[in-house]
């Protein structure tokens, strides 16, 4: 195992950054529920959570300054999770 | 502290760590002692689910109540159901041949995480025991079917919490298994052993591994789910709340059919290792096999619907699912044609395993055509829930992954317990086994295409005959299974001496001595560019 790998170091301020980030996230997410969104309550909701998702995976978790393999291995298990989502709900979305 | 050389020179049934006994086991974290803790209590858990089935074909002897009630008869195969598919043929080959072997194939002292390992298995046993406890305590042992289907599983009254959570803790030992095992392939392959220089069961592991990881969070997430609705009244899946019962069945097989392919992929994989080594021969195309098992890891986890064709999903839903289950029979038959091409022109050496491997193939075809009669949408809706269902997914899971389990324990039995069993016995409970088999579950096909429903404790009198014929096939079996357990008891205690390669495979755990040293390998083994795993020419 190459010693390069264990020496990159992340600036706090990047920590902090994307902390102050996540809580706005958090924060806006709880407060678009007061706003009637209709159909779209649920798909905003979404929508906070895969942002949020996507910057612990790339800061908190360092898949940004990790090998090019693992993150086509974390984007394909994404997609196949979008894929079961979406068979599952054109079930929904046919039915009568 | 022992050095290096010392702990090597012991191998590892005998070798003394620092506890002994008993201790010595179930504390150990090494990959092979914690597959053969894998092995007991799988063949353990093994048997009470082959006595739970024998006493359900015993009660379909003849019409009406014959040795036990309705009650007691949904009870008995709801348990038998749960124990079969999440103690023995989900854990099975990975849990226990992956173990013991996977290291030593990859050129390993052991798997990544070995503590990890561990736990895992004590997490099996916790969740066994949780299971056991909701048939020993409460109201009555579940009576779901082990597919605990809502809205019923969150409304009987029976013991289903202990049953959901077990199987929860269950998946829990299966995800830390398939992360151990990912993470060993990945970073532990000794120098020179490439991806395409992996033996075909490793590769196996590896796309089961996957699956493990992926689907059986779904599961455990769907069971949390029915918890809450049997405690708190969720609504989620219940209709009377605005829930839809529908959505637990899809949640349920997002996990369950990928499932059947952690069960079957590592069966294929222990086939491709026998048939090159009893035919002596390169395996017929290894890369093709190797795509094949990636294209059935990937297809099998969007096949789920083919479960739910009557359960009132949409029509469009409908179509692709049964478009999606054809497309994933195609990688399937192209490992069958592999095996048979093997064979071909190959120096076949006739021993047990090879006779479970062939009496794989051909059950395994059977249930695989059967289960295109399923697929289609059409005639699954004559034979959907009755007994051709039954004998379809048997000679699919028993028929593949539990003869495969056999060929499997047979090939390697002299390599992990370092003695030969008594072949003459070995082949007669494999023809035993085979011929009751076939009289169990064959005649279910027939009784399912007339129309007998699956899961009632009583039937017509046209379906009579029939059910004497399976009953009675599954006396012979039963038989078969005693020759083979108490062949191979025997002969792990009292067997000749086996040589370190008795078959002449060409696979790394062939070139170490039997049993294997505690750390496998006097020195880290290097694959040269001409080296493979099938190099028989």
């Amino acid at each position: 195992m190459s010693e390069e790998k264990h020496q990159h170091v992340v600036p706090y301020r990047v920590y902090v950054i994307i902390l102050i980030a996540l809580l706005i996230l958090t924060f806006s997410s709880v407060g678009i529920t007061s706003i009637e969104l209709g159909e779209y309550t649920v798909a905003a909701a979404l929508i906070f959570a895969v942002i949020k998702s996507f910057l612990v995976l790339t800061y908190f978790m360092h898949l940004k300054y990790d090998k090019l393999y693992i993150r086509v291995m974390v984007g394909f298990v994404f997609a196949l999770f979008l894929v079961v989502i979406i068979i599952t709900f054109l079930d929904y979305l046919f039915r009568t | 502290m022992q050095t290096t050389s010392a702990v090597n020179g012991a191998n590892y049934l005998t070798y003394q760590g620092k506890y002994k006994g008993l201790l010595g086991w179930i504390f150990s974290t090494d990959h092979k002692r914690i597959g053969l803790l894998y092995l007991y209590s799988i063949a353990t858990m093994f048997t009470t689910g082959v006595l739970l089935g024998l006493a359900m074909k015993f009660e379909l002897l003849a019409p009406g109540k014959t040795i036990m009630e309705a009650q007691t008869y949904n009870a008995t195969f709801t348990v038998h159901g749960v124990i079969m598919i999440f103690m023995v043929v989900i854990p099975g080959l990975p849990a226990v041949f992956g173990n013991i072997l996977m290291p030593i194939m990859i050129g390993a002292k052991d798997v990544a995480f070995p503590k990890l390992n561990l736990l895992s298995w004590w997490l099996y046993v916790l969740g066994v025991m949780l299971v056991l406890a909701a048939l020993l305590f409460g109201n009555g042992s579940p009576d779901t079917g082990w597919t605990f289907y809502a809205p019923y599983s969150f409304k009987t009254g029976t013991n289903m919490l202990p049953a959901i959570f077990g199987a929860f803790v269950l998946g829990f030992s299966s995800i830390l298994t398939g992360l151990n095992f990912l993470v060993t392939i990945h970073r532990l392959r000794c120098p020179g052993m490439k991806w395409t220089k992996l033996p075909l069961f490793v590769w196996t592991l590896y796309g089961t591994a996957w699956i493990q990881l992926l689907a059986t969070p779904v599961v455990g997430i769907t069971l949390v789910l029915v918890a809450l609705e049997r405690i708190f009244g969720v609504g989620i899946f219940d209709p009377a709340l605005g829930g839809d019962p529908i959505l637990y069945q899809h949640l349920f097989w997002i996990y369950s059919h990928p499932a059947v392919y952690i069960m079957i992929l590592p069966a294929m994989g222990a086939i491709s290792e026998i048939i090159p080594t009893f035919s002596q021969k390169h395996i017929f195309g290894y890369k093709a096999i190797i795509a094949s098992t990636m294209a059935i890891a990937f297809v099998g986890y969007l096949v789920w619907g083919h479960h739910m064709y009557t359960a009132g999903m949409s029509g469009p839903a409908q179509y692709y699912f049964s478009l999606l289950t054809f497309i994933v029979a195609i990688p399937s038959a192209i490992k069958v044609f592999n095996w048979i091409s093997t064979m071909y022109k190959g120096s076949i050496n006739v021993q047990t395993p090879f006779y479970w491997a062939i009496s794989f193939i051909f059950v395994f075809m059977i249930g695989g055509l059967s289960g295109l009669v399923l697929g289609s949408l059409a005639t699954d809706v004559h034979v959907h829930d009755t007994a051709f269902v039954v004998a379809h997914f048997h000679y699919i899971v028993f028929g593949g992954t539990g003869f495969a389990f056999f060929a499997a324990l047979h090939y390697w039995f002299p390599k992990i317990f370092g003695r030969m069993y008594d072949k003459a016995w070995a082949n007669t409970g494999w023809l035993v086994f085979f011929i009751g088999f076939l009289a169990l579950y064959t005649p279910m096909f027939y009784l399912g295409l007339m129309g007998m429903p699956r899961r009632y404790y009583d039937y017509l009198e046209e379906f009579h005959s029939g059910n004497i014929l399976s009953t009675f096939g599954s006396w012979v079996m039963v038989t078969g299974f005693v020759i083979i357990i108490v062949n191979l008891i025997r002969s792990a205690r009292k067997g000749a001496p086996a040589e370190a390669n008795p078959w002449h495979g060409k696979t790394l755990e062939w070139t170490i001595p039997s049993p294997p040293p505690v750390l496998n390998f006097e020195t880290e083994p290097v694959i040269g560019e001409n080296d493979g795993p099938y190099n028989y020419e």
